[in-house]
């Protein structure tokens, strides 16, 4: 006798929709990035990373020197500017990694899937709420960059309105963002925020180097363009060489390794027990 | 009204109850993990409106098992349902199942109130809920605080108040009161009960007997990934009921010799008290009665019920045999080849 125990049961008048939806599997994706101390100070960290850099090269070429640090070597006003791109990649890549391996490290993802058993919507809204941010923020740090960078060069400087510059600016913010989420992919794949930090940054930095030794240069020619990192330039820079591809090209390639990366994530999600 | 007074911060929230069907069902349930078999062909239902033990040894299968239902684990065969269908399927799952997994499933840098509200925003349960299920679990004062901080009972509860959050009709907890005070094993017992008494399917998972026997209605037993037992606790109380009575007496020696008899095993640890085997509470009492004997005490042994599972679980497959629902003829105890074959057939 079920009314002996719940009596009040039918006179219930609000009967709550609780089901999960898009909608609201991303509203907490969103929760749980803001409620992490430690996501804002990073991004804060990409943002400084992006101003700081590009300022500081832009400072040291108009003084008639030649940078030394990260992305020296350009020589384009726009690059110069935004030379703070390789190692805000390196923050912002890392965060992505957080992101997913840090749920895994935690025990976090049993929560999470607990409360979203179909699973495939939380990473589609983690890298939904991610790539929102990195957008966001690098826009405004790219854009930053590179006109405190143009007014430090001054006469030499480029305009938005150059060919190719409104491009490689936003080229960059496209790429970051695309770094972060791979990251994000890594990270699911892996559950180890170690182990997925060091196989973005081996193949951004380490393994086209390594081809180059090892390769014969007619294969390497062939191959090169198509690293990741060396895609990314493609259409990040104004105007990229013949060693590269073309910024269209550029962009496919590297979203083809974002689409593979995050569809292996996803299928591995789906079927990996938690 | 009538049932407990026990507090559980559902009954504004309560939308349904439960039929008298089972609501969790699992059926040849079997995980392995390489060739480790960590559930073996487990087959059970647990019924809403009573509380559930889920007993069994250290590595019995009990964490595995609740992963499976969870959807979390994926079985290796067999099928796990919850309210009818497996979890994953449900459009609303916290509302279907709120569970505390024995690992803390938490980010240690987030507070305990975000990530309640983050877990409460993907099923569309309010603000105000999740403030009421940290007032309901005693969190109100380091709900802002890191959870990393916790202690063992503060993640505990934490856990718990996650389960609660969405108004569950099914609630599973993997051994809630590890790590609690006194005072929160009290409390917890008094919440099972009254979650219970709601018409929830509560399903418990513990180590120890007596701590079930005073919260569960009914036992689920497990050993080596297998079922052992599937019965009430008064049936496994009175199964259990170990025939030793102790008795205290300034009396002992006489009562002693009064008592003897050839079906009565009588030892004595201390002066003035019996330990008695062969005769009931009853039969003692009025023998003493009869004899104008006075006893200070007498009481059946309760270390019984403890001993009387740890006996049960000893040797999952010898006990195969004696119980009612168990599904499989036994083997011979724990042959690897016999263990083998049976996940082969599973299989
Ligand atoms: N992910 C895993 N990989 C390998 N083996 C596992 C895994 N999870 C559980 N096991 C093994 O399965 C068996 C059952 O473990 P489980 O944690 O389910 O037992 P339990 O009944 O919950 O034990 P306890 O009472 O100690 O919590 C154990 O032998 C354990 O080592
Ligand atoms: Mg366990």
């Amino acid at each position: 006798m079920t009314t002996a125990i719940a009596p009040d049961l039918t006179a219930r008048p609000e009967r709550r929709d609780l089901r999960v939806t898009t909608r609201r599997v991303f509203r907490s994706e969103w929760i749980k990035f803001w409620s992490l101390r430690s996501t804002a100070y990073t991004l804060l960290g990409a943002v400084v990373a992006l101003v700081a850099f590009g300022l500081i090269a832009a400072s040291v070429t108009s003084g008639g020197g030649t940078f030394e640090g990260p992305g020296e070597g350009a020589t384009d006003p726009t690059d110069i500017s935004l030379a703070g791109t390789q190692l805000a990649q390196l923050v912002i890549g890392t965060l992505g990694v957080l992101l997913t391996a840090g749920e895994y490290s935690t025990g976090l993802i049993r929560s999470t899937l607990a409360a979203v058993p179909r699973r495939l919507p939380v990473l589609w809204a983690k890298a939904a709420v991610f790539a929102g941010v990195v957008l966001a923020v690098g826009a405004v740090a790219v854009f930053g960059a590179f006109f405190g960078g143009q007014a430090i060069l001054g006469s030499d400087g480029a305009s938005l309105t150059d060919p190719g510059v409104l491009r490689a600016v936003l080229g960059t913010v496209v790429y970051l963002t695309g770094i972060g989420l791979l990251g994000m992919a890594l990270g699911a794949l892996l559950r180890n925020t170690a182990g997925a930090v060091t196989t973005l940054f081996a193949s951004i930095w380490l393994l086209p180097g390594l081809m180059q030794v090892a390769l014969p240069d007619s294969w390497n020619d062939a191959i090169g363009p198509y690293f990741p990192s060396n895609a990314g330039s493609a259409f990040m820079t104004v105007s990229p060489g013949s060693d590269l591809l073309s910024p269209g090209a550029g962009l496919a390639v590297f979203a083809g390794f974002l689409a593979v990366l995050l569809g292996a994530a996803a299928w591995q999600l789906k079927r990996r027990d938690a | 009204m009538g049932g407990p007074s026990v507090r559980t911060g559902l009954t504004t929230w309560r939308s349904t109850v439960g039929s008298l069907d089972p609501m969790i069902e699992v059926t040849n349930l079997t995980k392995r993990y390489g060739d480790k078999t960590a559930v073996d062909s487990l087959t059970f239902s647990v019924r809403p409106g009573i509380v559930t033990g889920f007993l069994g040894p250290n590595g019995a299968g009990k964490s595995t098992t609740m992963r499976m239902i969870l959807g979390l684990d994926r079985p290796t065969a067999g099928t796990a349902t919850v309210n009818g269908r497996p979890y994953a399927e449900h459009r609303a799952p916290l509302h279907e199942i709120g569970a505390l997994l024995e690992a803390k499933s938490i980010h240690q840098g987030r507070s305990a109130f975000s990530h309640l509200w983050a877990m409460a925003a993907t099923t569309g349960v309010p603000r105000r809920r999740v403030e009421e299920v940290i007032d309901l679990v005693g969190l109100t004062e380091v709900a802002r605080k890191r959870a990393g901080g916790f202690s063992l009972g503060m993640g505990q509860r934490l856990g718990i108040a996650s389960a609660l959050l969405a108004d569950p009709r099914v609630v599973m907890l993997d051994e809630p009161v590890n790590g609690l005070d006194p005072e929160g094993i009290l409390w917890i017992r008094n919440l099972l009960k009254g979650l219970a008494a709601e018409g929830r399917t509560v399903f418990v998972s513990s180590h120890l007997m007596s701590e079930m026997a005073l919260t569960a209605e009914h036992l689920i037993v497990v050993g080596r990934g297998r079922l052992i037992a599937d019965v009430s606790v008064a049936e496994f109380t009175a199964r259990a009921a170990s025939n030793t009575v102790r008795v205290r007496s300034p009396q002992a020696a006489q009562l002693r010799d009064q008592l003897a008899g050839p079906d009565v095993t009588i030892t004595s640890l201390e002066p003035g008290v019996l330990e008695i085997t062969g005769l009931t509470t009853d039969q003692i009492g009025d023998h003493a009665a009869e004899s104008g004997f006075t006893l200070h005490e007498l009481f059946p042994q309760q270390a019984s019920l403890e001993e009387a599972f740890m006996e049960m679980t000893r040797d999952a497959v010898e006990y195969h045999a004696t119980t009612t629902t168990t599904t499989r003829a036994g083997a011979s105890p724990g042959t690897p080849g016999d263990e083998l074959a049976e996940a082969g057939r599973a299989a």
